[in-house]
Protein backbone atom coordinates (compact mmCIF):
# COMPACT_ATOMS: atom_id res chain seq x y z
CA UNK A 1 0.00 0.00 0.00
CA UNK A 2 1.31 3.75 -0.71
CA UNK A 3 0.30 6.76 0.94
CA UNK A 4 0.39 9.27 -1.05
CA UNK A 5 -1.16 13.17 -0.59
CA UNK A 6 -3.95 12.19 -2.81
CA UNK A 7 -5.26 10.04 -0.10
CA UNK A 8 -5.22 12.49 2.80
CA UNK A 9 -7.42 14.40 0.62
CA UNK A 10 -9.64 11.85 0.11
CA UNK A 11 -9.97 10.64 3.30
CA UNK A 12 -10.52 14.56 4.63
CA UNK A 13 -12.96 15.24 1.79
CA UNK A 14 -14.67 11.78 2.61
CA UNK A 15 -14.96 12.79 5.77
CA UNK A 16 -16.04 16.41 6.03
CA UNK A 17 -18.55 15.13 3.19
CA UNK A 18 -19.93 12.31 5.30
CA UNK A 19 -20.13 14.54 8.59
CA UNK A 20 -22.18 17.04 6.64
CA UNK A 21 -25.00 14.69 5.95
CA UNK A 22 -24.54 12.88 9.29
CA UNK A 23 -25.98 16.30 10.82
CA UNK A 24 -29.41 16.56 9.03
CA UNK A 25 -29.23 12.50 9.06
CA UNK A 26 -29.89 12.53 12.68
CA UNK A 27 -32.81 14.92 13.15
CA UNK A 28 -34.69 12.75 9.80
CA UNK A 29 -33.91 9.67 12.36
CA UNK A 30 -35.63 11.43 15.10
CA UNK A 31 -38.18 12.64 13.18
CA UNK A 32 -39.19 9.07 12.12
CA UNK A 33 -38.56 10.43 8.43
CA UNK A 34 -35.32 8.36 7.67
CA UNK A 35 -37.07 7.78 4.41
CA UNK A 36 -36.72 11.33 3.44
CA UNK A 37 -33.13 11.64 3.14
CA UNK A 38 -33.62 8.79 0.85
CA UNK A 39 -36.23 9.74 -1.26
CA UNK A 40 -34.78 13.42 -1.52
CA UNK A 41 -31.20 12.26 -2.01
CA UNK A 42 -32.94 10.34 -5.45
CA UNK A 43 -35.30 13.14 -6.22
CA UNK A 44 -32.99 15.75 -6.55
CA UNK A 45 -31.62 14.46 -9.67
CA UNK A 46 -34.21 15.66 -12.17
CA UNK A 47 -33.46 18.57 -10.27
CA UNK A 48 -29.73 18.58 -10.93
CA UNK A 49 -30.29 17.92 -14.75
CA UNK A 50 -32.88 20.62 -15.30
CA UNK A 51 -30.94 23.08 -13.71
CA UNK A 52 -27.62 21.58 -15.73
CA UNK A 53 -29.78 21.62 -18.97
CA UNK A 54 -31.42 25.02 -18.81
CA UNK A 55 -28.25 26.56 -17.51
CA UNK A 56 -25.82 24.29 -19.64
CA UNK A 57 -23.05 24.28 -16.77
CA UNK A 58 -21.69 23.00 -14.04
CA UNK A 59 -21.92 25.65 -11.77
CA UNK A 60 -22.74 25.13 -8.00
CA UNK A 61 -25.51 27.49 -7.58
CA UNK A 62 -27.98 26.54 -10.59
CA UNK A 63 -27.51 22.99 -9.29
CA UNK A 64 -28.67 24.09 -5.81
CA UNK A 65 -31.39 25.69 -7.07
CA UNK A 66 -32.83 22.85 -9.39
CA UNK A 67 -32.10 20.00 -6.52
CA UNK A 68 -33.67 22.20 -3.89
CA UNK A 69 -37.02 22.80 -5.97
CA UNK A 70 -36.56 18.97 -6.01
CA UNK A 71 -36.32 18.34 -2.99
CA UNK A 72 -38.53 20.43 -1.75
CA UNK A 73 -41.19 19.66 -4.62
CA UNK A 74 -40.89 15.77 -3.17
CA UNK A 75 -41.81 16.47 0.91
CA UNK A 76 -45.16 18.68 -0.34
CA UNK A 77 -45.94 16.28 -3.16
CA UNK A 78 -45.90 13.25 -0.60
CA UNK A 79 -47.46 15.26 1.93
CA UNK A 80 -50.46 15.88 -0.32
CA UNK A 81 -50.45 12.09 -1.61
CA UNK A 82 -50.56 11.08 2.31
CA UNK A 83 -53.04 13.10 2.91
CA UNK A 84 -55.15 13.05 0.00
CA UNK A 85 -54.70 9.05 -0.42
CA UNK A 86 -54.23 8.34 3.48
CA UNK A 87 -51.20 5.59 2.58
CA UNK A 88 -48.50 6.11 5.31
CA UNK A 89 -45.65 8.48 4.47
CA UNK A 90 -43.12 5.73 3.58
CA UNK A 91 -45.51 4.46 0.77
CA UNK A 92 -46.30 7.78 -0.54
CA UNK A 93 -42.75 9.02 -0.72
CA UNK A 94 -41.70 5.88 -2.22
CA UNK A 95 -43.99 6.70 -4.91
CA UNK A 96 -42.86 10.33 -5.75
CA UNK A 97 -38.81 9.74 -5.54
CA UNK A 98 -39.29 6.54 -8.04
CA UNK A 99 -40.82 8.55 -10.56
CA UNK A 100 -38.41 11.63 -10.04
CA UNK A 101 -35.13 9.69 -10.17
CA UNK A 102 -36.83 7.95 -12.91
CA UNK A 103 -37.04 11.17 -14.76
CA UNK A 104 -33.84 12.13 -13.42
CA UNK A 105 -31.87 9.53 -15.21
CA UNK A 106 -33.78 9.36 -18.52
CA UNK A 107 -32.65 13.45 -18.67
CA UNK A 108 -29.53 12.60 -17.72
CA UNK A 109 -29.03 9.53 -20.51
CA UNK A 110 -31.13 11.38 -23.13
CA UNK A 111 -30.80 14.98 -23.10
CA UNK A 112 -27.50 15.37 -21.50
CA UNK A 113 -25.16 12.30 -22.62
CA UNK A 114 -23.29 13.63 -24.99
CA UNK A 115 -21.65 15.88 -21.98
CA UNK A 116 -20.15 15.60 -18.95
CA UNK A 117 -22.71 14.22 -16.04
CA UNK A 118 -23.01 10.25 -16.46
CA UNK A 119 -25.64 8.31 -14.52
CA UNK A 120 -22.76 6.21 -12.67
CA UNK A 121 -20.74 9.34 -11.63
CA UNK A 122 -24.23 10.63 -9.68
CA UNK A 123 -24.67 7.31 -8.58
CA UNK A 124 -21.29 6.76 -7.12
CA UNK A 125 -19.40 9.77 -7.10
CA UNK A 126 -15.90 9.80 -8.13
CA UNK A 127 -13.93 11.16 -4.66
CA UNK A 128 -10.90 9.94 -6.06
CA UNK A 129 -10.96 12.01 -9.61
CA UNK A 130 -12.71 14.69 -7.39
CA UNK A 131 -9.22 15.69 -5.41
CA UNK A 132 -6.96 15.72 -8.28
CA UNK A 133 -5.78 18.63 -8.76
CA UNK A 134 -2.90 20.64 -9.87
CA UNK A 135 -1.79 21.75 -6.67
CA UNK A 136 -3.20 23.20 -3.06
CA UNK A 137 -6.47 21.82 -1.51
CA UNK A 138 -9.06 20.64 -3.86
CA UNK A 139 -12.11 22.63 -4.38
CA UNK A 140 -14.24 19.47 -3.15
CA UNK A 141 -12.68 19.50 0.28
CA UNK A 142 -13.17 22.95 0.47
CA UNK A 143 -17.32 23.27 -1.02
CA UNK A 144 -17.90 19.44 1.93
CA UNK A 145 -16.20 22.12 4.73
CA UNK A 146 -18.40 25.14 3.73
CA UNK A 147 -21.37 23.20 3.87
CA UNK A 148 -20.24 20.88 6.81
CA UNK A 149 -19.67 24.30 8.70
CA UNK A 150 -23.03 25.52 7.32
CA UNK A 151 -25.36 22.71 8.57
CA UNK A 152 -23.19 23.06 12.08
CA UNK A 153 -24.23 26.57 12.80
CA UNK A 154 -28.16 25.72 11.54
CA UNK A 155 -28.52 22.98 13.76
CA UNK A 156 -26.52 24.56 16.82
CA UNK A 157 -29.06 27.60 16.47
CA UNK A 158 -32.29 25.82 15.76
CA UNK A 159 -31.20 22.47 18.13
CA UNK A 160 -33.66 23.36 20.61
CA UNK A 161 -36.15 23.75 17.93
CA UNK A 162 -35.31 20.64 16.02
CA UNK A 163 -35.53 18.42 19.54
CA UNK A 164 -38.38 19.60 20.46
CA UNK A 165 -40.32 19.08 16.83
CA UNK A 166 -39.04 15.85 16.11
CA UNK A 167 -39.92 14.82 19.87
CA UNK A 168 -43.68 16.46 20.59
CA UNK A 169 -45.02 18.18 17.53
CA UNK A 170 -48.23 18.37 18.80
CA UNK A 171 -46.42 19.91 22.12
CA UNK A 172 -44.85 22.00 19.81
CA UNK A 173 -47.51 23.70 17.61
CA UNK A 174 -49.15 24.41 20.82
CA UNK A 175 -46.19 26.43 21.87
CA UNK A 176 -46.09 28.60 18.82
CA UNK A 177 -43.37 26.95 17.00
CA UNK A 178 -44.62 25.26 14.19
CA UNK A 179 -43.25 21.90 13.55
CA UNK A 180 -44.39 22.18 9.60
CA UNK A 181 -41.72 25.27 9.46
CA UNK A 182 -39.01 23.26 10.98
CA UNK A 183 -39.66 19.67 8.95
CA UNK A 184 -39.50 21.68 5.96
CA UNK A 185 -36.49 23.49 6.82
CA UNK A 186 -34.68 20.23 7.65
CA UNK A 187 -35.89 19.37 4.43
CA UNK A 188 -34.08 22.44 2.66
CA UNK A 189 -31.14 21.62 4.30
CA UNK A 190 -31.30 17.97 3.68
CA UNK A 191 -31.44 18.49 -0.37
CA UNK A 192 -28.84 21.21 -0.20
CA UNK A 193 -26.23 18.56 1.71
CA UNK A 194 -27.22 15.99 -0.48
CA UNK A 195 -26.01 17.94 -4.00
CA UNK A 196 -23.09 19.19 -2.55
CA UNK A 197 -22.45 15.74 -1.37
CA UNK A 198 -22.77 14.71 -5.00
CA UNK A 199 -20.28 15.34 -6.36
CA UNK A 200 -17.87 13.50 -4.35
CA UNK A 201 -19.95 10.15 -2.94
CA UNK A 202 -22.55 10.15 -4.96
CA UNK A 203 -26.07 9.37 -4.26
CA UNK A 204 -25.89 6.10 -2.75
CA UNK A 205 -23.37 7.04 -0.44
CA UNK A 206 -25.08 9.86 0.51
CA UNK A 207 -28.30 7.88 1.65
CA UNK A 208 -25.65 5.74 3.41
CA UNK A 209 -24.52 8.94 5.36
CA UNK A 210 -27.14 10.41 6.39
CA UNK A 211 -28.45 7.35 8.29
CA UNK A 212 -25.76 5.37 8.94
CA UNK A 213 -23.46 7.37 11.32
CA UNK A 214 -26.89 8.55 13.27
CA UNK A 215 -28.19 4.94 13.59
CA UNK A 216 -24.90 3.96 15.10
CA UNK A 217 -24.50 6.68 17.71
CA UNK A 218 -28.50 6.03 18.78
CA UNK A 219 -28.16 2.28 19.50
CA UNK A 220 -26.11 3.70 22.69
CA UNK A 221 -26.47 7.70 23.12
CA UNK A 222 -28.96 9.46 25.66
CA UNK A 223 -28.83 12.72 24.54
CA UNK A 224 -29.19 14.40 21.35
CA UNK A 225 -26.39 15.94 21.90
CA UNK A 226 -24.11 13.02 21.84
CA UNK A 227 -25.97 11.57 18.65
CA UNK A 228 -25.03 14.64 17.09
CA UNK A 229 -21.19 14.59 18.60
CA UNK A 230 -20.82 10.71 17.93
CA UNK A 231 -22.43 10.92 14.48
CA UNK A 232 -19.60 13.02 13.40
CA UNK A 233 -16.98 10.90 14.94
CA UNK A 234 -18.17 7.60 13.39
CA UNK A 235 -18.72 9.58 9.78
CA UNK A 236 -15.23 10.76 9.69
CA UNK A 237 -14.25 7.17 10.84
CA UNK A 238 -16.00 5.70 7.98
CA UNK A 239 -14.24 8.09 5.72
CA UNK A 240 -10.88 6.88 6.66
CA UNK A 241 -11.15 3.07 7.92
CA UNK A 242 -12.97 3.06 3.99
CA UNK A 243 -10.47 4.24 2.17
CA UNK A 244 -7.56 2.19 3.51
CA UNK A 245 -10.02 -0.84 3.46
CA UNK A 246 -10.63 0.38 -0.61
CA UNK A 247 -6.43 0.85 -0.87
CA UNK A 248 -5.31 -1.87 1.06
CA UNK A 249 -7.02 -4.60 2.76
CA UNK A 250 -9.97 -5.42 0.15
CA UNK A 251 -7.91 -5.24 -3.03
CA UNK A 252 -5.76 -7.64 -1.36
CA UNK A 253 -7.92 -9.97 -0.66
CA UNK A 254 -9.83 -9.72 -3.81
CA UNK A 255 -6.15 -10.72 -5.61
CA UNK A 256 -5.84 -13.31 -3.62
CA UNK A 257 -9.52 -14.69 -3.89
CA UNK A 258 -9.90 -14.36 -8.04
CA UNK A 259 -5.91 -15.42 -8.40
CA UNK A 260 -5.62 -11.89 -10.02
CA UNK A 261 -2.60 -9.36 -8.70
CA UNK A 262 -3.85 -7.06 -10.46
CA UNK A 263 -6.65 -5.03 -8.34
CA UNK A 264 -5.28 -2.10 -7.18
CA UNK A 265 -7.99 -0.29 -5.65
CA UNK A 266 -11.58 -0.53 -5.16
CA UNK A 267 -14.13 2.58 -4.74
CA UNK A 268 -13.44 4.63 -1.68
CA UNK A 269 -16.59 5.74 -1.34
CA UNK A 270 -18.76 2.31 -1.37
CA UNK A 271 -15.58 0.99 1.28
CA UNK A 272 -16.99 4.22 3.35
CA UNK A 273 -20.29 2.53 3.14
CA UNK A 274 -19.15 -0.71 4.06
CA UNK A 275 -16.93 0.54 7.30
CA UNK A 276 -20.54 2.43 8.49
CA UNK A 277 -22.17 -0.56 8.33
CA UNK A 278 -19.63 -2.50 10.16
CA UNK A 279 -19.52 -0.21 12.61
CA UNK A 280 -23.32 -0.14 12.89
CA UNK A 281 -23.02 -3.91 13.08
CA UNK A 282 -20.45 -4.13 15.84
CA UNK A 283 -21.79 -1.64 18.08
CA UNK A 284 -25.70 -3.78 17.65
CA UNK A 285 -23.46 -6.70 18.33
CA UNK A 286 -21.74 -5.41 21.56
CA UNK A 287 -25.34 -3.98 22.83
CA UNK A 288 -26.81 -7.40 21.85
CA UNK A 289 -23.97 -9.23 23.47
CA UNK A 290 -23.86 -7.02 26.96
CA UNK A 291 -28.11 -7.94 27.66
CA UNK A 292 -27.84 -10.87 29.46
CA UNK A 293 -24.99 -9.51 31.59
CA UNK A 294 -27.12 -6.23 32.05
CA UNK A 295 -30.05 -8.33 33.38
CA UNK A 296 -27.87 -10.43 35.66
CA UNK A 297 -26.95 -6.97 37.43
CA UNK A 298 -30.39 -6.15 37.96
CA UNK A 299 -31.11 -9.56 39.40
CA UNK A 300 -28.34 -9.00 42.45
CA UNK A 301 -29.84 -5.77 42.73
CA UNK A 302 -33.07 -6.36 43.67
CA UNK A 303 -32.11 -9.69 45.96
CA UNK B 1 -68.55 38.49 34.50
CA UNK B 2 -65.22 37.29 33.75
CA UNK B 3 -63.86 36.67 30.07
CA UNK B 4 -63.86 32.55 30.34
CA UNK B 5 -59.89 30.87 29.64
CA UNK B 6 -61.58 29.30 26.59
CA UNK B 7 -64.64 30.03 25.05
CA UNK B 8 -66.01 27.68 21.58
CA UNK B 9 -68.76 28.40 20.04
CA UNK B 10 -70.95 25.82 17.21
CA UNK B 11 -67.57 24.11 16.07
CA UNK B 12 -67.55 21.88 13.33
CA UNK B 13 -64.70 19.17 13.12
CA UNK B 14 -64.83 16.60 10.50
CA UNK B 15 -61.92 13.90 10.39
CA UNK B 16 -61.36 12.26 6.84
CA UNK B 17 -65.21 13.86 5.61
CA UNK B 18 -66.51 12.11 8.51
CA UNK B 19 -68.13 14.46 11.28
CA UNK B 20 -66.56 14.13 14.66
CA UNK B 21 -67.57 17.01 16.71
CA UNK B 22 -70.78 18.50 15.32
CA UNK B 23 -71.77 22.21 17.02
CA UNK B 24 -70.05 22.38 19.88
CA UNK B 25 -70.38 25.16 22.28
CA UNK B 26 -68.30 25.12 25.29
CA UNK B 27 -67.95 27.71 28.10
CA UNK B 28 -64.87 27.00 30.61
CA UNK B 29 -65.19 28.82 33.98
CA UNK B 30 -62.26 30.84 35.24
CA UNK B 31 -60.45 29.19 38.81
CA UNK B 32 -62.17 26.20 38.06
CA UNK B 33 -61.52 22.31 37.33
CA UNK B 34 -63.67 20.93 34.30
CA UNK B 35 -63.89 17.58 33.18
CA UNK B 36 -64.47 16.33 29.40
CA UNK B 37 -66.37 13.04 29.98
CA UNK B 38 -68.01 10.88 27.03
CA UNK B 39 -67.71 7.24 25.41
CA UNK B 40 -64.87 6.64 23.27
CA UNK B 41 -64.80 7.84 19.37
CA UNK B 42 -67.16 10.98 21.26
CA UNK B 43 -63.89 13.41 20.22
CA UNK B 44 -62.73 14.73 23.92
CA UNK B 45 -59.28 14.93 22.83
CA UNK B 46 -60.08 16.11 18.74
CA UNK B 47 -61.92 19.10 21.45
CA UNK B 48 -58.93 19.84 22.80
CA UNK B 49 -56.55 19.38 19.61
CA UNK B 50 -59.19 21.58 17.86
CA UNK B 51 -59.57 24.02 20.12
CA UNK B 52 -55.54 24.41 20.23
CA UNK B 53 -55.79 24.66 16.68
CA UNK B 54 -53.69 21.15 16.22
CA UNK B 55 -56.27 20.00 13.41
CA UNK B 56 -58.43 22.06 11.18
CA UNK B 57 -62.03 22.83 12.58
CA UNK B 58 -64.68 22.98 9.55
CA UNK B 59 -66.44 26.19 11.23
CA UNK B 60 -66.37 28.04 14.37
CA UNK B 61 -64.83 30.61 17.42
CA UNK B 62 -62.84 29.76 19.24
CA UNK B 63 -61.43 32.11 22.13
CA UNK B 64 -58.64 32.12 24.66
CA UNK B 65 -59.18 34.87 27.27
CA UNK B 66 -61.08 36.73 24.96
CA UNK B 67 -58.69 36.52 21.90
CA UNK B 68 -57.41 34.31 19.48
CA UNK B 69 -54.53 31.71 20.63
CA UNK B 70 -51.66 33.57 19.16
CA UNK B 71 -52.20 36.24 21.43
CA UNK B 72 -51.71 34.34 24.73
CA UNK B 73 -49.84 31.51 23.78
CA UNK B 74 -47.70 31.78 26.43
CA UNK B 75 -50.87 31.63 29.07
CA UNK B 76 -52.15 28.54 27.69
CA UNK B 77 -50.74 24.73 28.60
CA UNK B 78 -51.29 21.82 26.67
CA UNK B 79 -50.03 18.10 28.30
CA UNK B 80 -50.37 16.10 25.28
CA UNK B 81 -51.42 12.10 25.79
CA UNK B 82 -48.67 10.10 27.14
CA UNK B 83 -48.89 7.35 24.34
CA UNK B 84 -48.24 10.43 21.60
CA UNK B 85 -44.51 10.33 21.48
CA UNK B 86 -41.69 7.86 21.49
CA UNK B 87 -40.07 7.74 25.36
CA UNK B 88 -37.42 6.29 23.94
CA UNK B 89 -36.11 9.19 22.49
CA UNK B 90 -32.64 10.20 23.68
CA UNK B 91 -33.82 13.05 26.54
CA UNK B 92 -33.80 13.08 30.08
CA UNK B 93 -36.36 14.40 32.03
CA UNK B 94 -35.08 17.77 32.92
CA UNK B 95 -35.04 17.76 28.91
CA UNK B 96 -38.59 17.12 28.19
CA UNK B 97 -39.59 19.92 31.30
CA UNK B 98 -37.15 22.60 30.01
CA UNK B 99 -39.18 22.14 26.69
CA UNK B 100 -41.69 24.07 28.35
CA UNK B 101 -40.05 27.07 28.49
CA UNK B 102 -38.56 27.03 24.75
CA UNK B 103 -41.03 29.90 24.17
CA UNK B 104 -40.15 32.29 26.77
CA UNK B 105 -35.87 31.47 26.19
CA UNK B 106 -37.18 32.48 22.43
CA UNK B 107 -35.98 31.26 18.92
CA UNK B 108 -33.11 30.09 18.58
CA UNK B 109 -31.44 30.63 22.24
CA UNK B 110 -29.89 28.12 24.28
CA UNK B 111 -31.44 26.68 27.30
CA UNK B 112 -29.13 27.83 30.10
CA UNK B 113 -28.94 27.09 34.04
CA UNK B 114 -31.55 29.44 34.90
CA UNK B 115 -33.78 27.26 32.62
CA UNK B 116 -32.77 24.01 34.18
CA UNK B 117 -33.38 25.28 37.66
CA UNK B 118 -36.89 26.37 36.72
CA UNK B 119 -37.43 22.86 35.22
CA UNK B 120 -35.95 21.01 38.47
CA UNK B 121 -38.54 22.69 40.21
CA UNK B 122 -41.47 21.98 37.80
CA UNK B 123 -40.09 18.19 38.13
CA UNK B 124 -40.19 19.10 42.18
CA UNK B 125 -44.02 20.28 42.05
CA UNK B 126 -45.14 16.66 40.78
CA UNK B 127 -42.58 14.96 43.01
CA UNK B 128 -40.03 14.11 40.21
CA UNK B 129 -36.97 16.01 41.79
CA UNK B 130 -34.58 12.48 41.70
CA UNK B 131 -35.59 11.71 38.12
CA UNK B 132 -34.41 15.11 36.83
CA UNK B 133 -31.32 13.30 35.04
CA UNK B 134 -33.21 10.03 34.29
CA UNK B 135 -33.43 9.00 30.42
CA UNK B 136 -37.31 9.07 29.63
CA UNK B 137 -37.51 5.70 28.74
CA UNK B 138 -36.51 4.46 32.06
CA UNK B 139 -39.46 6.44 33.70
CA UNK B 140 -42.33 4.30 34.62
CA UNK B 141 -45.92 5.17 32.87
CA UNK B 142 -46.82 7.17 35.92
CA UNK B 143 -43.79 8.96 35.86
CA UNK B 144 -44.00 9.85 32.49
CA UNK B 145 -47.01 11.21 32.66
CA UNK B 146 -45.78 13.53 35.14
CA UNK B 147 -42.32 14.76 33.97
CA UNK B 148 -45.55 16.00 30.88
CA UNK B 149 -47.04 17.70 33.79
CA UNK B 150 -44.20 19.13 35.27
CA UNK B 151 -43.64 20.36 31.42
CA UNK B 152 -46.74 22.34 31.28
CA UNK B 153 -46.08 23.54 34.86
CA UNK B 154 -42.97 25.56 33.76
CA UNK B 155 -44.66 26.98 31.40
CA UNK B 156 -46.47 29.00 34.06
CA UNK B 157 -49.64 29.42 32.37
CA UNK B 158 -53.02 30.43 33.38
CA UNK B 159 -54.84 27.63 31.58
CA UNK B 160 -54.05 24.26 31.18
CA UNK B 161 -55.73 21.66 28.33
CA UNK B 162 -54.78 18.20 29.74
CA UNK B 163 -55.37 15.08 27.35
CA UNK B 164 -56.07 11.68 29.43
CA UNK B 165 -53.87 12.93 32.64
CA UNK B 166 -55.47 9.58 34.67
CA UNK B 167 -55.01 7.56 32.32
CA UNK B 168 -53.56 4.21 33.34
CA UNK B 169 -51.26 5.52 35.64
CA UNK B 170 -50.32 4.75 39.64
CA UNK B 171 -51.47 5.72 42.80
CA UNK B 172 -48.54 8.07 43.69
CA UNK B 173 -49.22 9.61 39.87
CA UNK B 174 -52.82 9.97 40.44
CA UNK B 175 -52.43 11.94 44.05
CA UNK B 176 -49.32 14.37 42.68
CA UNK B 177 -51.58 15.12 39.82
CA UNK B 178 -54.38 15.93 42.37
CA UNK B 179 -52.13 17.70 44.45
CA UNK B 180 -51.08 20.09 41.12
CA UNK B 181 -54.44 20.47 39.89
CA UNK B 182 -55.31 21.90 43.22
CA UNK B 183 -52.48 24.17 43.80
CA UNK B 184 -53.15 25.42 40.11
CA UNK B 185 -56.68 26.25 41.33
CA UNK B 186 -55.81 27.77 44.46
CA UNK B 187 -52.95 30.13 42.03
CA UNK B 188 -56.30 31.14 40.59
CA UNK B 189 -55.46 29.31 37.81
CA UNK B 190 -58.11 26.72 35.19
CA UNK B 191 -58.13 23.51 34.07
CA UNK B 192 -59.79 21.60 31.18
CA UNK B 193 -59.23 17.61 31.49
CA UNK B 194 -60.27 15.21 28.87
CA UNK B 195 -60.89 12.42 31.60
CA UNK B 196 -62.43 8.79 30.97
CA UNK B 197 -63.02 7.85 34.24
CA UNK B 198 -67.00 8.41 35.53
CA UNK B 199 -66.52 7.72 39.12
CA UNK B 200 -63.90 9.86 39.81
CA UNK B 201 -65.56 13.05 37.77
CA UNK B 202 -67.40 13.87 40.79
CA UNK B 203 -64.38 13.29 43.01
CA UNK B 204 -61.54 15.27 41.16
CA UNK B 205 -63.69 17.91 39.27
CA UNK B 206 -65.66 21.34 39.99
CA UNK B 207 -67.40 20.94 36.28
CA UNK B 208 -68.02 18.60 33.81
CA UNK B 209 -69.06 18.40 30.09
CA UNK B 210 -70.47 15.73 28.81
CA UNK B 211 -69.83 15.03 25.16
CA UNK B 212 -70.68 12.32 22.31
CA UNK B 213 -70.20 13.99 19.48
CA UNK B 214 -72.44 17.13 20.36
CA UNK B 215 -72.77 18.24 23.92
CA UNK B 216 -74.94 16.37 26.15
CA UNK B 217 -74.71 18.80 29.41
CA UNK B 218 -72.19 21.13 30.84
CA UNK B 219 -71.85 23.18 34.53
CA UNK B 220 -70.97 21.93 37.59
CA UNK B 221 -70.90 17.68 38.32
CA UNK B 222 -73.40 17.74 40.69
CA UNK B 223 -76.25 18.99 38.02
CA UNK B 224 -74.81 17.33 35.11
CA UNK B 225 -73.33 14.14 36.33
CA UNK B 226 -77.02 13.12 36.28
CA UNK B 227 -78.19 9.47 35.27
CA UNK B 228 -80.41 10.55 32.99
CA UNK B 229 -77.70 13.07 31.12
CA UNK B 230 -75.29 10.26 31.42
CA UNK B 231 -77.59 7.40 29.39
CA UNK B 232 -77.93 10.70 26.56
CA UNK B 233 -74.26 10.73 26.59
CA UNK B 234 -73.72 7.17 26.58
CA UNK B 235 -76.45 5.89 24.33
CA UNK B 236 -77.05 1.85 24.20
CA UNK B 237 -74.66 0.93 26.93
CA UNK B 238 -77.31 1.35 29.76
CA UNK B 239 -75.95 -1.27 32.24
CA UNK B 240 -72.80 0.55 32.54
CA UNK B 241 -74.89 3.52 33.60
CA UNK B 242 -77.48 2.05 35.68
CA UNK B 243 -74.01 0.17 37.48
CA UNK B 244 -72.66 4.00 37.63
CA UNK B 245 -76.00 5.25 38.99
CA UNK B 246 -75.54 3.82 42.12
CA UNK B 247 -71.98 4.54 42.74
CA UNK B 248 -72.72 8.20 41.57
CA UNK B 249 -75.55 8.79 43.80
CA UNK B 250 -73.43 7.84 46.89
CA UNK B 251 -70.14 9.97 45.67
CA UNK B 252 -71.69 13.07 44.89
CA UNK B 253 -73.12 14.15 48.10
CA UNK B 254 -70.30 12.86 49.87
CA UNK B 255 -68.18 15.51 48.50
CA UNK B 256 -69.58 17.95 50.16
Amino acid sequence: MIWTELDTWIVIAGALTAMSCALPGVFLQLNKQSMLGDAISHAVLPGIAIAFLLSGSKDTLPMLAGALAAGVLTAILSGTIQRIGQVEQGASLGVVFCVFFAVGILLVRVAADHVDLDPSCVLFGSLELAVIQSSGIPKVVWTSLITLAVNSVLVALFFKELRLSAFDNRYAASAGIPPESVRLGLTILTSITSVMAFESIGSILVIAMLIVPGATALLFCRSVGSVLFASLGFAALASAGGHLLAISTIPAMLSYLLDNPDIGSVSSAGMMATCAGLMFFSILLGKILSKPRGASVTQVDTQ
Amino acid sequence: MTTPPLQINSLNVSYHSKLVLWDVGVSIQPGRTTAIVGPNGAGKSTLLKAALGLIPASSGDISFYGGPLRKCRSRVAYVPQRESVDWDFPVNARDVVAMGLYRRIGWCLPVRSIHRRMADEALADVGMADFACRQISQLSGGQQQRVFLARALAQKADLYLMDEPFASVDAATEQAILAVLERIKNAGGTVVCVHHDLETVAQYFDDAVLLNMRIVAQGPVIDVMTPENLRKTYGARLALVDELETNLSSSIPARK
